[in-house]
C-alpha cells in the first residue's frame, strides 16, 4: 500500500455553485460524506485531512515579501486535502473518480506521497 | 453522523430571523450573506472533518461569530436594527445582544414577524408566497420557480420586488401591532396558499409538492406555538392542511400519475396526520366562527372517516359545500359540490348541477370542469357524451400530469 494525497481545487466559481441554495449545499454535502464513507470503509482513508481558508498570507523570497494570498495569482485554489491509501497511482486515480468536487467545476490533484525508504 | 435531510433550509430561515434583528430589516441582504457564508463554510469543514456533534449549534455559532465581526467592524458606518437602540455602541454589550438575538424564543419571534412581513398588503399573494418561500423554507429562487412551474428570472424578480418593499420598512411587523388579527388573516391566507400550490399545484415532481405541502404545516405550527396567534381559525387552517397531507401518499399511483379521491386505496393514507389533523379540528371548534377553513377541514374529516367512496356521508359533505358556498364560494367551489350532489343524487343530478353552476365560463379553461362532466355521463352508461367530454378536458390539460390522468380517463371510455 502506498500512501496519496489528494488535493481539492476549487474556483471562486466552482465554490459559489456548489453552494447556490440551502437545498443545494446540503446535497452536495452529503454526496461527500457519502464519498468519504465509502472511502473510510474501504480502509482507504488514512486521515481526513483539513479543510483550509482560502484567504492566507504568502512569504516570499530573501526579502520575506509578505502578501495576501494565494488568491491574487491563482485560478484555483487548494480547499484541502486528504491522505489515502491505495496501491498504486491508478487505483488512487479510480478512488478520486467518486469526488463530488469534480461535478462542481473542482479538481482533485492526486500526488504520491514520497517514500522513506525506497 | 447523519444529516437531518432539510436541516440547511430550515437553518437558513433560523439564522435570517436572528440576524434581522441585529442589523434590522433593512440590511436583510445583508443577514443573507452571513447566512450564505455559514453555509459555505459548514460545507467546506464538515466535508472533509465530518458533521458535528450537533451541526444546528454549529452553524448558529458561525453565523453568530460572523454578526459579532460585522457590528465590530461597521458599527460606525452602519445602522443597525432600530429596535436595539444604542445597546450595540458599547463594545462589552455587543455580545450579549447578539447572544440575546440567537436564542430559542427570540428566534422564534423572529421567525413570525417575517412571516408577518412577508404577508405585507401592498405585496400581491403571489408575491407573498414567494417571499415566504424564499426566507423562511429557505428555497432558492430556481426552487421557488419549479414549484411554481415559472420561469427563475421571473421568479427573481418576484422576490427580488418583495424584498425591496420588505427592506424599505423601517422595521418587522410588530406582533403587539393593533394590525395583528388583519395580518394574522393574511399569513393563513399566504400558507393556504402555499399549502394548495403544493396539494394541487402545476409541478410535476410530486417530491417537489410535498415538500411544499410540508413547509405550509411547518409554518403553520409555528403559528399555533405562540398564543396570540393560535385562533380557532388557525387550527381549522392546520386541521384542513394535516388531514389533505394525509392522502398524498395515495394521491399517486405507482407510475406516478395522479390518483383521484375517489379511486384512492385509503389504507396508504396516513394515520398519524389524520389524527393529528382530527385533534386540530376538534380544537378549532370553539368560538362562534365558521370559517372556509372550516368547512374546508370538516369535508376532509368526513372523507377521512369513510372506510370507503361508498361510506361516505356525502349528505355531510353537501351540506358542507353548501356553506362554504356562503362564505367563500367560487366556481371551483360550487363544481365541488356538484360531484359531491352526483354522489348523493345519482349522476343526472351531479350533470344539472354542473351545468347550473352560476360563473360557470370561469370554468371554461379548467380541464377538472369537462372531467367532472365526463365521469357521471360515464356513470349514466353515455359513453359516447363521456369521451367528449374528456377530449374537451385533455385539450386543456395544463401539464403533464394531469395529460395522462386525463388520457386513461379517456381511454376508459373506449375500453368498457
Amino acid at each position: 500500500m502506498s500512501e496519496f494525497v489528494f488535493l481539492y481545487r476549487i474556483t471562486e466559481a466552482s465554490r459559489r455553485d456548489a453552494m447556490g441554495t440551502p437545498e443545494r449545499a446540503q446535497q452536495s454535502m452529503q454526496r461527500w460524506l457519502a464519498w468519504m464513507q465509502q472511502l473510510e470503509s474501504k480502509g482507504h482513508l488514512k486521515d481526513r485531512g483539513q479543510p483550509l481558508e482560502l484567504g492566507g498570507k504568502v512569504v516570499r523570497g530573501a526579502q520575506k515579501t509578505v502578501t495576501d494570498g494565494p488568491y491574487a495569482e491563482a485560478k484555483d485554489l487548494v480547499a484541502g486535502f486528504t491522505i489515502i491509501q491505495a496501491r498504486d497511482v491508478n487505483e488512487a486515480v479510480e478512488l478520486s473518480h467518486g469526488c463530488p468536487i469534480l461535478d462542481g467545476g473542482g479538481s482533485v490533484e492526486v500526488r504520491p506521497v514520497m517514500k522513506m525508504n525506497p | 453522523m447523519d444529516l437531518n435531510e432539510h436541516l440547511f433550509r430550515h437553518e437558513s430561515s433560523r439564522m435570517v430571523a436572528a440576524l434581522t434583528r441585529i442589523f434590522g430589516v433593512h440590511n436583510l441582504a445583508l443577514a443573507e450573506d452571513v447566512v450564505q457564508d455559514a453555509f459555505c463554510r459548514a460545507l467546506e469543514v464538515w466535508k472533509v472533518r465530518g458533521v458535528p456533534e450537533n451541526p444546528s449549534a454549529w452553524l448558529m455559532l458561525t453565523a453568530k461569530n460572523r454578526a459579532i465581526d460585522i457590528v465590530r467592524r461597521e458599527r460606525t458606518a452602519r445602522t443597525f436594527a432600530p429596535e436595539l437602540g444604542r445597546a450595540l455602541d458599547a463594545e462589552w454589550a455587543i455580545a450579549s445582544v447578539v447572544d440575546e438575538a440567537f436564542a430559542a424564543h427570540t428566534i422564534r419571534d423572529g421567525q413570525l414577524r417575517m412571516m408577518f412581513s412577508c404577508c405585507h398588503p401592498q405585496l400581491k399573494e403571489e408575491v407573498q408566497v414567494a417571499l415566504v418561500l424564499n426566507i423562511l423554507c429557505g428555497f432558492g429562487a430556481h426552487e421557488v420557480a419549479s414549484a411554481f412551474l415559472a420561469g427563475r428570472a421571473a421568479i427573481e424578480k418576484r422576490i427580488a420586488r418583495g424584498k425591496k418593499t420588505l427592506a424599505g420598512a423601517k422595521r418587522l411587523f410588530d406582533l403587539a401591532d393593533d394590525e395583528f388579527i388583519a395580518r394574522l388573516s393574511a399569513v393563513r391566507r399566504a400558507l393556504y396558499l402555499l399549502f394548495n400550490e403544493g396539494y394541487h399545484g402545476a409541478s410535476a415532481e410530486s417530491a417537489v409538492r410535498v415538500e411544499l405541502c410540508r413547509e405550509a404545516i411547518r409554518l403553520t405550527l409555528l403559528l399555533l406555538d405562540y398564543p396570540p396567534a393560535a385562533t380557532p381559525e388557525t387550527h381549522a387552517l392546520a386541521a384542513l392542511m394535516c388531514l389533505h397531507a394525509a392522502r398524498l401518499p395515495a394521491r399517486v399511483d405507482a407510475s406516478g400519475d395522479l390518483n383521484p379521491l375517489l379511486d384512492q386505496d385509503r389504507s396508504r393514507w396516513d394515520a398519524e396526520l389524520t389524527a393529528q389533523g382530527l385533534a386540530y379540528l376538534d380544537r378549532s371548534a370553539t368560538g362562534r366562527d365558521l370559517t372556509a377553513y372550516h368547512v374546508e377541514a370538516g369535508i376532509a374529516a368526513t372523507h377521512a372517516a369513510a372506510p370507503s367512496v361508498a361510506d361516505t356521508d356525502w349528505s355531510s359533505i353537501v351540506w358542507l359545500y353548501d356553506r362554504l358556498m356562503a362564505i367563500a364560494g367560487s366556481p371551483i367551489v360550487a363544481l365541488n359540490r356538484a360531484i359531491a350532489i352526483g354522489e348523493r343524487d345519482g349522476p343526472a343530478r351531479g350533470l344539472e348541477e354542473l351545468r347550473a353552476i352560476a360563473d360557470r365560463d370561469r370554468l371554461d379553461r379548467y380541464p377538472f370542469y369537462p372531467a367532472a362532466m365526463g365521469e357521471l355521463e360515464l356513470r349514466r352508461g353515455n359513453r359516447d357524451a363521456a369521451r367528449e367530454h374528456f377530449s374537451a378536458a385533455l385539450a386543456l390539460a395544463r401539464n403533464p400530469n394531469e395529460r395522462r390522468f386525463l388520457t386513461k380517463r379517456l381511454d376508459t371510455c373506449k375500453l368498457s
